[in-house]
């Protein structure tokens, strides 16, 4: 039985690509193999982010006059102006694995930055709602201050949970979407810095791939967030 | 082995391609914005969520690269996105069969008669509800 | 390059490699950072035997406060809130810490790649960040015992754990840790299946054992995710009380049990399918005949997997759900039973006209069809909807999961351990006590357990910490079973450990298994082959020309 060192060591595959690790036959099967992974863990995020989904839409189905009047609150203008902040994100995002797969280091590197750039501005808006949604004590019912146009109330004046349970919604999801931009914001400054220092290539670029990926999950997320909260009457 | 990248790859994808990608996506975003100023009753719901199915479609095939990848990825994606819709459908069997969907303990609220609802006993606690 | 592993010289004749995965680059710091994925099962099996061991003493004090209607431990009173903590503490713990991990982490981990002729893993690092994962909540866990405890039973159930005191959000916050323990190593292993094969493997040439814990990896993957964000809901709903499992500020707690059981129903299958996918492989070697109905075998374990999600509401009946649902769930339950009734006919098939050998893995397969059987016919009468309705959080519902989950996947679970212990550890355990072992562990199961179903058609409540005077006899009986039962767990476990004293004498292939781990040296070398393996032959083929040359 022929056991040369090398075979010992590298099994089938004999790259020399220092990012080979040695259990992948090459470079392609490790890529596709990663890219396998990644989706896997975007499946596990469409159905965490999913279960928020699925109680808000039966809380919307228990309390659907209520939802309407409180989705009201809630600023259309900011809310398409951060889902097209989250569009150009994806685009740039793309555009940056793009020039990654070329090897053209600066533009991997500027679009990066843009991207950076474009989730800050939706952190930066989400910040300003926030702030609107405390000020009004528009929040989950424990600390809902009733509005003036809630018409869903008992005989003595109290105003449906259903209002606050809108609310309660809208904070943990937004802020589990926003965790998320803030997650992805780390990941893609990490990225960046790799990418200046020259770590990727042509021949491998499989992490700003990757990253990529992530991003443009948080976006699919926003794509459905924003019309059930903000558009939908 | 050779480092064989995805020179094949070159030619999937590339910015025109994204930049066409991102226009549509925009422009859907300015139909959806529209159609919310229009009330359509419940086809509301349906027509926002059935655009924002062909943008998530748009990112996921083209920005995400499902459009060239090997199918396996896209059927991973698609299995997130059924078995979040077999829990989505059979809460709403439950749900929207049950006789009594909100609780029973609100005072002034249209409550179906006969049904003993899952709260049980009135609200005794419901006057001294805290103003909100 | 292309060795035909088929024509293998005698086992014996193959010189022992001097450096293998347990002796190569030694000390701790070694295998604290180790990408090794052998190194990582055996750190698995260490810690989730510990927590089998911790989650079995509380039993033993659950069964010893049931022995008589004072509820006393040695003399101490036990009061309600005590009972509650141990019985919950003993579920999670068993649930969280030990079952769901232990098939998939400690013997996959080790036995996947070597069965697909791979070096590793196909994200060894990942492998390693589960494992951390694994031991950070074992932490959490232990902790939150210490500080306060839990008293909710390990369902959590709204309205009770929003408003308990007591260490219920450190607790949710362990599962969450250990939530993500598991969906690690349902992506590594869905990823492996699917490109680490040896060349010549295709999907129906795996063994079976691949078969059930690819399935495994799926529900891993899908239904853990939602375990996630129920435990997250549940914390925010006792820190911020934000409202939406109470009743008074607008909730529903039934919303909640839809969220927990849709993890927690297909969860009990991440439980099985690794023992049955153990069974799959110890009754062939063991009966020296190929697999009857391999392929329905394969498609079984998959549909089990894709099946265990639509059924949930099955543990909702008398929850408040709606009737129609109720009905839907218990119809659909029904069809659930199919796939595993499948796999026990495959597996009497394969034993019929064999040559049996008793060898204690397959005293344990053995014991598991005997126990799968009535645990999975239970289930059926659980999942009539009629009958649910007066059995329900009886005993007869413990007893119906246990005879599952420890008649079935923990029996298949030692089985398996005793089946690739040669393997792991280059030696061999002592047959005589390990028969003996076996022999105490079903005896002592089925007196625990089976009077348990007459107490609960009976009408004993489960989770009840005093009871009738009526129901006394039965529950000192079912005592005295855990007594004998834990003996001889402890008995099986000090045979195993026994045998790491002696030398390593262990063939390379000592029960004539066809897969590949058995065609490496006990234990592996670090690479776990030589060369890499070609597969040119269909698995469990044990046709005499074939068998010859080996």
């Amino acid at each position: 039985m022929s056991t040369s060192t090398a075979d010992l060591q590298h099994g089938q595959g004999h790259s020399d690509d220092p990012h080979h690790q040695h259990h992948f036959a090459d470079m392609e099967q490790q890529f596709d193999t990663s890219k396998i992974g990644m989706w896997l863990f975007l499946a596990t995020e469409v159905l965490l982010f999913g279960g928020l989904f699925v109680g808000f839409g039966l809380m919307q189905a228990r309390y659907p006059q209520e939802f309407i009047e409180a989705h009201e609150h809630l600023q259309r203008p900011l809310g398409a102006l951060n889902t097209v902040v989250l569009l150009i994100s994806s685009f740039t995002m793309v555009m940056g694995v793009n020039a990654a797969q070329r090897g053209d280091k600066k533009k991997l590197v500027m679009f990066l930055t843009l991207t950076i750039i474009c989730a800050c501005i939706f952190l930066g808006v989400k910040y300003f709602e926030y702030s609107h949604k405390f000020e009004e004590h528009l929040l989950p019912p424990r600390w809902y201050h009733a509005q003036a146009t809630d018409t869903v109330r008992d005989a003595q004046g109290n105003v449906s949970h259903g209002y606050g349970t809108f609310f309660a919604f809208y904070f943990m999801m937004t802020g589990l979407h926003g965790i998320h931009i803030l997650v992805g914001i780390f990941l893609l400054a990490w990225i960046a810095v790799r990418a200046n220092r020259g770590e990727f290539s042509h021949a491998y670029y499989t992490p700003v791939d990757l990253v990529g990926l992530y991003w443009h999950l948080v976006d699919l997320i926003w794509i459905y967030l924003f019309p059930l909260y903000y558009l939908i009457k | 082995m050779s480092t064989q990248t995805h020179s094949d790859k070159h030619e999937h994808g590339g910015p025109a391609v994204y930049t066409k990608t991102l226009l549509a996506l925009l422009f859907l975003t300015i139909v959806t914005v529209g159609a919310s100023y229009v009330d359509f009753g419940s086809g509301n719901v349906v027509i926002a969520l059935f655009i924002a199915t062909i943008k998530a479609s748009l990112v996921a095939l083209f920005f995400m690269h499902l459009r060239w990848d090997k199918p396996v990825n896209a059927v991973i994606a698609l299995a997130g996105f059924l078995f979040l819709g077999i829990f989505l459908m059979f809460d709403f069997i439950d749900f929207g069969a049950r006789d009594n969907l909100r609780p029973v303990n609100f005072n002034g609220m249209p409550v179906i008669q006969g049904a003993s609802g899952a709260s049980g006993a009135p609200a005794p606690a419901a006057g001294t509800e805290k103003k909100e | 390059m292309e060795q035909s592993l088929k024509f293998h010289s005698k086992v014996a004749d193959l010189p022992r490699p001097v450096k293998n995965y347990l002796n190569n680059d030694p000390g701790i710091w070694s295998w604290m950072t180790t990408i090794d994925h052998k190194r990582i099962g055996v750190m698995y099996l260490v810690g989730v035997m510990s927590a089998f061991l911790i989650g079995g003493i509380f039993a033993l004090l659950v069964r010893l406060s049931l022995l008589t209607t004072h509820h006393t431990i040695f003399g101490i009173q036990v009061t309600a809130e005590v009972y509650n903590r141990m019985f919950t503490l003993h579920g999670a713990i068993m649930v969280f810490l030990f079952i769901i991990p232990s098939v998939p982490a400690a013997l996959g981990n080790f036995v996947l790649p070597l069965m697909l002729g791979a070096k590793d893993v196909a994200f060894p690092r990942l492998n390693l960040a589960s494992f951390y994962l694994w031991v950070t909540g074992a932490v959490m866990a232990v902790a939150s015992m210490i500080i306060g405890a839990v008293d909710t039973g390990w369902t959590f159930y709204t309205p009770y754990s929003t408003t308990t005191s007591g260490t219920v959000t450190l607790m949710t916050m362990a599962v969450f840790v250990l939530g993500f323990s598991s969906i690690f190593t349902g992506i590594n292993f869905v990823a492996t299946v699917h490109k680490l094969r040896a060349p010549g493997m295709g999907w129906f040439d795996m063994p079976l054992f691949v078969w059930g814990i690819y399935s495994t990896a799926i529900i891993q993957v899908l239904a853990t995710p939602v375990l996630g964000i129920t435990l997250v809901l549940l914390a925010l709903e006792r820190v911020f009380n934000i409202g939406i499992f109470d009743p008074k500020i607008g909730g529903d707690p039934v919303l909640f049990q839809h969220f927990f059981w849709f993890y927690s129903h297909p969860a009990v299958y991440i439980m099985i399918l690794p023992g049955m996918a153990i069974i799959s492989e110890l009754i062939p070697t063991f009966s020296k005949k190929t697999m009857f109905g391999y392929r329905a075998v394969a498609y079984s374990s998959v549909s089990l997997a894709l099946l265990s999600f639509i059924v949930w509401g099955h543990h909702m009946f008398v929850a408040g759900q709606s009737q129609l649902a109720t009905v839907v769930f218990s119809a659909l339950t029904f069809l659930v039973a199919i796939p595993s009734g499948v796999k026990m006919f495959n597996w009497l098939g394969t034993m019929y006209k064999g040559n049996i050998s008793l060898e204690t893995p397959m005293l344990y397969a053995i014991s598991f069809l005997l126990l799968f059987a009535i645990g999975g016919l239970t289930g059926i009468f659980l999942g009539t909807l009629s009958v649910d309705v007066h059995l329900t959080d009886t005993y007869f519902v413990v007893a119906h999961f246990h005879y599952v989950m420890m008649g079935g996947t923990v029996i298949a679970f030692i089985g398996g351990v005793h089946y690739w212990w040669p393997k792991m550890t280059g030696r061999m355990y002592s047959e005589k006590w390990g028969a003996i072992g076996c022999a105490l562990v079903f005896w002592g199961f089925n007196q625990t357990f089976l009077t348990q179903f007459f107490l609960g058609s009976k009408g004993m409540p489960r989770r009840y910490y005093n009871y009738l005077d009526q129901f006394q006899p039965l529950h000192a009986f079912s005592t005295y079973g855990s007594w004998i039962l834990g003996a001889g767990l402890f008995l099986t476990a000090i045979n195993l450990l026994a045998s790491l004293r002696k030398p390593m004498d262990a063939p390379d292939n000592p029960w004539g298994g066809t897969t590949l781990e058995w065609t490496t040296s006990s234990p592996p070398i670090t690479h776990n082959f030589e060369d890499q393996p070609v597969l040119e032959r269909a698995p469990y083929d044990y046709r005499p020309e074939v068998v010859a040359h080996q």
